[in-house]
């Protein structure tokens, strides 16, 4: 007697605990987003384009992300780390996101991830793919959604292969992914290095950088100078007349559309790297092209197009998953398979949690209304192309 | 490096230092010549730059933009000195720091409700190239305009104050303001003019340099931490020395940028010579700053003799 009202005691106990758990991962009623981004300054056209894709992205899917209403609370770096950290913190501790997104800068990125981290929340980039977290830091609660910081720089170094250039100057600024985007280009080019310059992150005057450029007379000349750095550079490189006698090769940032806005004519015949472009003839890169332009009358940016992804990510993880995004493993699992149609075309996560996709060679004419325009060439330049530093990922479940 | 690699980055240094010292000079004669430190100096210049940039916007001239720029950045200057600043001058250093730190605060902001966070402004079409100044010297034909504007408000300026009875009046009434007072020279009238000057002064470099950098809230802080470095260099209240130490802080930071590695090269392996000149480049102008104290605590033109 004693021994069954004991063991029915333990059943209900046992009971209650399921239904106590059940309750722990029952589907949420919101998904909640946090977009810190650089939404002011010289950079600001970066950022302000990863929001204005991802909320597009949300607005398509009538202001929901799988299924579940989508709150999108938007705020801005000031390009500072420090105030970036200071965000994610508001964000995951008093708004209680379940989702990060949009730091445009891998310094700003890093600065604050430990945030998302220490708290179980995951962080969806939008940009910043620095090699560290490809490699021995990878960490499972972040996922790249954009491209690894050196892909368009191993892009570029194989295209100036076989354009036959045998030498080339390379300038970066002097932080973490200024030196994985160079490393990227020196990987896969053949020819020799005359000169590399890190400049101070920032930096907006490049008059003693192009002289030594002049001075070193190379055949090309590699930038990774992002946002308004690139902006200034491209500039006073056409103004010091050197655009003539050297090839500038570009990474795909650093010839997109908000650069070819503030830069204008001289972009003309520019070559750069990059794993989308806007002629791409998929529907889902169709329908993307046509919304943006009809949202916020201007063509969107490769940023556009990756803030746009990372809401699509987003909102095909939360459906898989069926909205128990609480539940982190099958939150994970349902990110990792990716089941969304990319504006880029193929795409799928590596081990550490970063693409593998294809990039393409790009080169600016006319848009035929006047402007100016990317346009690809029809075979990628690099094919189901990951990272070098995914061997050294040793990814915890 | 060749001759004409040295040539090249000996101009942009000079380029460089000329628009600091369309800052440094108003920034000296405050300091000096009324003893007030006015940390809003650098505001001034990013005023500036967006009144030249919105203008340009509006008129479609260049000149026009610049010009009505200028103006208007001077008077703003006069109105805010005879409005704030002026009471500020019999109170202690600590006072007129505090005032003037909330000064750029409020006009960061007040930038930034009136015009946005940036305007766009861009070099006039007829400059946009590049000059041959010698066979395989090709220059940017703008920063030769900024060198030449540089050049001649630099001798007009000494001029000004060494020259004339403006000038005469402004350094009388700096040595012994009650005697100069007594004498019948109005000094305030005078001190708001300086400061009107000064506040010109730095339009023309926020204006100029506007299409080199960028038209941005914020943009006069990190050139106010130069301007303030050449003036202890060259001597506080002294013309003479803001000229010198402006050149000489434009030539360092440019040829420390490129120059520094190739030393480095000479004697330390690659990878090591293309971290540490980057690295040493941001400091040198302080280094060459303490160096400068450490010999001669007055700076080198002190304003005596200048």
């Amino acid at each position: 007697m004693s021994c069954r009202s004991s063991r029915a005691a333990l059943a209900t106990f046992f009971a209650c605990v399921c239904a106590l758990s059940a309750a722990s991962v029952q589907a949420a009623d919101k998904v909640k987003v946090g977009l810190v981004s650089t939404l002011s300054g010289p950079s600001s056209a970066l950022g302000v384009d990863i929001r204005d894709g991802f909320l597009l992205g949300v607005k398509l899917n009538g202001g929901k992300l799988g299924g579940l209403p989508a709150e999108v609370l938007v705020s801005d770096d000031q390009f500072k780390p420090d105030v970036a950290k200071q965000l994610f913190e508001k964000n995951i501790k008093r708004d209680k996101v379940d989702f990060m997104t949009g730091v445009v800068f891998s310094n700003i990125m890093l600065a604050a991830l430990p945030e998302a981290y220490d708290n179980n929340v995951v962080y969806i980039s939008a940009n910043a793919a620095p090699s560290s977290i490809a490699g021995k830091d990878c960490n499972p609660l972040f996922f790249a959604v954009s491209w690894p910081n050196d892909a368009y720089h191993e892009a570029a170094g194989q295209y100036a292969n076989t354009r036959n250039v045998k030498n080339a100057y390379l300038v970066a600024p002097n932080y973490q992914a200024g030196k994985d985007s160079l490393a990227g280009f020196k990987r896969t080019f053949k020819g020799q290095i005359v000169g590399e310059n890190y400049t101070k992150l920032g930096q907006l005057d490049y008059a003693a950088e192009l002289a030594e450029i002049r001075a070193a007379k190379p055949q090309a000349v590699y930038i990774f100078l992002p946002g308004g750095m690139g902006i200034n550079f491209i500039k006073q490189y056409v103004g010091a007349g050197l655009g003539k006698d050297t090839t500038l090769l570009l990474p795909g940032f650093s010839a997109d559309q908000d650069v070819i806005n503030a830069v204008g004519a001289p972009m003309a015949g520019l070559f750069n790297t990059a794993h989308w472009a806007p002629d791409f003839s998929n529907p889902a890169n169709q329908k993307f092209m046509a919304e943006f332009e009809k949202e916020y009358k201007r063509p969107p940016s490769l940023y556009a197009s990756q803030g746009y992804d990372a809401a699509q990510l987003i909102n095909a993880a939360v459906r898989d998953a069926k909205g128990k995004i609480e539940d982190r493993q099958a939150l994970r699992r349902a990110l990792k398979t990716a089941h969304f149609d990319s504006v880029r075309g193929p795409f799928k996560f590596n081990v550490n949690q970063y693409p593998v996709q294809n990039y393409y060679v790009r080169t600016i004419g006319s848009d035929g209304k006047g402007g100016l325009t990317n346009k690809s060439f029809s075979d990628p330049i690099l094919k189901n192309h990951g990272d070098a530093y995914a061997q050294d990922c040793k990814m915890k479940d | 490096m060749s001759g004409v690699l040295i040539l090249e980055q000996a101009l942009n240094g000079l380029q460089f230092g000329l628009m600091l010292f369309l800052l440094a000079a108003g920034l000296t004669l405050v300091f000096g010549v009324m003893d007030m430190i006015n940390l809003a100096h650098g505001s001034l210049y990013m005023v500036g730059a967006f009144l030249a940039a919105w203008l340009v916007g509006l008129t479609g001239s260049f000149v026009l933009g610049v010009v009505g720029a200028v103006v208007l950045t001077g008077l703003f200057g006069m109105v805010l000195e005879a409005g704030l600043l002026r009471t500020l001058y019999a109170r202690d250093h600590l006072s007129q720091v505090l005032a003037t730190f909330a000064l750029i605060l409020i006009l960061n902001d007040g930038v930034k409700m009136i015009f946005g966070t940036d305007l766009p402004l861009s070099a006039p079409a007829a400059l946009a190239g590049p000059v041959e100044l010698l066979p395989g010297l090709q220059y940017p034909a703008y920063r030769l305009l900024i060198l030449g504007v540089g050049l001649a408000l630099a001798v007009a300026l000494y001029l000004l104050v060494q020259k004339t009875r403006m000038g005469a009046l402004v350094r009388a009434g700096a040595s012994n303001r009650p005697m100069a007072t007594a004498m019948g020279v109005d000094i305030r009238m005078l001190f708001t003019l300086v400061f009107g000057i000064g506040a010109a002064l730095c339009a023309v470099a926020g204006a100029l340099l506007g299409p080199l950098l960028a038209v941005q809230v914020g943009m006069g802080e990190n050139i106010l931490i130069l301007a303030f470095v050449v003036i202890v260099i060259g001597g506080i209240g002294s013309i003479r020395g803001a000229l010198v130490g402006s050149i000489l802080v434009g030539c360092i930071d440019t040829l420390g940028r490129t120059g520094l590695q190739h030393v480095f090269r000479e004697f330390l392996p690659p990878q090591w010579a293309s971290a540490a000149g980057p690295a040493l480049a941001s400091i040198a102008v302080y280094v060459f700053m303490a160096a400068v104290l450490a010999i001669r605590p007055q700076g080198l033109f002190p304003a005596r003799s200048g």
